[in-house]
């Protein structure tokens, strides 16, 4: 009886020393796979501009609400140029429009995807805000612009899950499309709203301040279309761009400070109620 | 692109990117399910490491429950995840600042503790099991203990042990694995309904309410289903449990809440608009009133004039299943609440639930009842019941 068991015993010990053998061999293979797997695709995407140099930039955005006409080129620009999906629930960059009637304490907010403003232009592809104050008393009225924030401390880049997204040297948050599991916990995590999930591509999305564009010495799609200069784009480590500039010669603001995200879009002429 | 996605209606301003909801039923069903994994775990740990007799009869169940439960609480995140083909990038390449980046991990550890915790709880049965005329049956449980046949006293002492020292592990480990999802919540500072420090107890309280519930309404049915006569301490036990963690679990979402209102935080009209409104009967109603006061009444009610024989068990049944529900909509309050408030303040949105697709109720069911059938089989397979014994009263 005893010589049997310890005969099994003996079977078991070379079965399980198989199989944690089988199980390491099979890990290691998975790793290795995996660490070529990414070097290779790291090497085919480093960058849209081969001899860019992302060591020598800083990039930062300036708004001046006090520019802006709510003409919504911008919005129109960025589909386009960036082919994000035509309707109304997905936008890289976007414009508010901030009306204070006479006796009300707070703003009317609306944005180009009110249904109001999309009932006044006809389609959701085409961009424009009603004439829904008029005849009415304002007594302040503004646009303001919104877009990713391109953060220093982004919240986006910290609760992704897998490194999908990140911030570049040159101070643009991306997103690797191949590398995102779309779980969309960065969507929930901006404070901004800035990123929404591309159906399409079932990854998540936003703006790039139009990183193929910039990184070939080009402004973003939504600065070079701004008939009023109201965006304004360029390298803070250069004293005399335009971005430096800007926010040199203005009192600037950046939106909810509170949350500690130190956003890279600077905010001239916004108001009390801006969110 | 028409019909890959459902837009929420809102009302007031949203950002124009919120229209369309991130997180659906399937992330409702998600901590729903870690939570009755860490409840059901505990009940497991109070015979197998505190030693609390009158769980005897349950125990075994608890574990499997358990077990079943966390094998499938993976589906609803795949289900969910744009590229579920990529869902192990995040154990690849963990970003390690992520409150999510671990969680493969931790739930990849906890099915393995636990599949090994009822290894070693069913091993002397398999033995037994492994002695059976049928061929088929006699491979499957002898592969079960890896041919060894040994239930001597030694052997079972040594299982014993392994149990008590894997359960041990497994208490900081279901309930670790459940208060990081509070986390995940808790520590999102974008939305105001989410960022608090005590969602993650706030979770723990409500997953030790749902993993009780579970079991005693389990134990009810699959004792009148099997005609075998309910254990009165082991019920009378649960339903303490129960009662206790729902007088606190209740106390400290009070106190949450009041928090929230009296730091006055800007939104904070928002948010009383949407409890007061859209939120009122889901939240008050169903979460706090029919789900977790009308239960405390009745058990205490019972527990005060010391009810028993049937009514005990129709009374603790009912408040079980009020309690589930409670818990359920404590998660879908969260969840889903939580994306009804936009990040604007200024506006409220509201989801409109699919029945059918991958992020519809259906799927939500079908990802609920799945660990169900599984423990049926399960059931069959490993019977986790300890031989009948007349009832107390």
């Amino acid at each position: 009886m005893k010589e049997k068991m310890n005969k099994s015993e003996a079977a078991r010990r070379v079965f399980l020393r198989k199989l944690v053998r089988a199980a390491l061999s099979g890990a290691a293979l998975v790793g290795a796979s995996t660490l070529l797997g990414r070097k290779t695709m790291a090497a085919a995407k480093s960058f849209p501009t081969p001899d860019y140099d992302w060591t020598k930039h800083q990039w930062g955005y300036g708004i001046d609400a006090t520019r802006c006409i709510g003409c919504l080129r911008c919005v129109e620009a960025c589909k386009i140029e960036n082919g994000v999906s035509l309707d109304a629930h997905h936008f890289r960059t976007w414009v508010e429009r901030y009306v204070y009637l006479e006796g009300e304490e707070h703003a009317r907010v609306d944005s180009q995807s009110d249904p109001q403003n999309i009932a006044a232009s006809g389609s959701e592809k085409v961009y424009r805000f009603d004439n829904r104050y008029e005849g009415k008393k304002v007594t302040k009225a503004f646009f303001v612009p919104k877009m990713c924030n391109h953060c220093e401390n982004p919240s986006c880049v910290q609760v992704c899950p897998t490194g999908a997204t990140y911030r570049t040297k040159d101070g643009v948050v991306l997103i690797d499309h191949e590398y995102c599991i779309g779980c969309q916990y960065c969507v929930q995590a901006c404070p901004y709203g800035a990123r929404f999930f591309n159906y399409e591509q079932r990854v998540t999305d936003k703006c790039t301040w139009c990183y193929h564009r910039i990184t070939k010495g080009l402004k973003p799609a939504c600065v070079e279309v701004c008939p009023v200069n109201a965006r304004i784009f360029g390298d803070l480590n250069d004293p005399d761009s335009d971005i430096s500039r800007f926010i040199r010669d203005n009192r600037v603001q950046v939106l909810k400070p509170s949350m500690g995200n130190h956003p890279n879009c600077y905010y001239v002429g916004i108001d009390k109620e801006v969110v | 692109m028409e019909g890959l996605f459902h837009t929420m209606s809102y009302t007031g301003y949203v950002y124009p990117n919120e229209t369309v909801i991130p997180w659906t039923i399937l992330i409702v069903v998600y901590p729903y399910m870690t939570g009755l994994v860490a409840g059901a775990f505990t009940v497991s740990s109070m015979y197998h490491v505190f030693g609390i007799q009158k769980y005897k009869p349950v125990a075994r169940f608890a574990l499997l429950t358990a077990l079943c439960f966390m094998l499938f609480v993976p589906a609803p995140l795949l289900l969910h995840l744009g590229h579920p083909e990529r869902a192990f990038n995040a154990m690849i390449t963990p970003h390690l600042t992520s409150a999510f980046a671990m969680f493969g991990f931790f739930a990849a550890f906890y099915i393995i503790l636990v599949s090994l915790e009822s290894w070693f709880a069913f091993r002397v049965d398999n033995v037994a099991r492994s002695k059976s005329p049928n061929r088929l049956k006699r491979f499957f449980y002898r592969a079960l203990t890896l041919w060894s046949d040994d239930v001597s006293e030694r052997a079972r002492a040594f299982d014993h042990k392994w149990l008590f020292v894997l359960a041990i592990i497994g208490i900081p480990g279901a309930h670790g694995l459940h208060g990081y999802v509070g986390f995940v919540f808790g520590s999102l500072k974008a939305r105001e309904w989410w960022g608090s420090d005590l969602m993650p107890v706030i979770f723990l309280f409500s997953a030790v309410i749902s993993g009780v519930a579970l079991l005693i309404v389990l134990y009810v049915v699959v004792s009148k289903v099997r005609r075998t006569p309910i254990d009165q301490d082991c019920l009378r036990g649960l339903a303490q449990t129960l009662w206790g963690f729902l007088m606190f679990g209740v106390l400290i979402e009070v106190v949450e809440l009041a928090n929230l209102f009296y730091k006055n935080l800007e939104g904070i009209e928002l948010i009383r608009t949407f409890i007061e409104g859209p939120l009122f009967f889901s939240y008050i109603v169903l979460q706090f009133g029919i789900g977790a006061a009308l239960p405390i009444l009745i058990l205490t009610v019972m527990m005060f004039s010391g009810t028993r024989g049937t009514p005990f068990v129709v009374g603790t049944f009912a408040s079980a299943t009020l309690a589930l529900v409670s818990v359920f909509m404590m998660r879908w309050n969260v969840v889903i609440g939580g994306q009804e408030i936009s990040k604007t303040m200024k506006g409220l949105l509201s989801y409109n639930l699919e029945i059918w697709g991958p992020e519809g109720l259906m799927a939500a069911i079908g990802v609920l009842v799945a660990p169900l059938i599984l423990l049926w089989i399960m059931t069959r397979l490993f019977p986790p019941w300890e031989p009948t014994k007349q009832p107390v009263s």
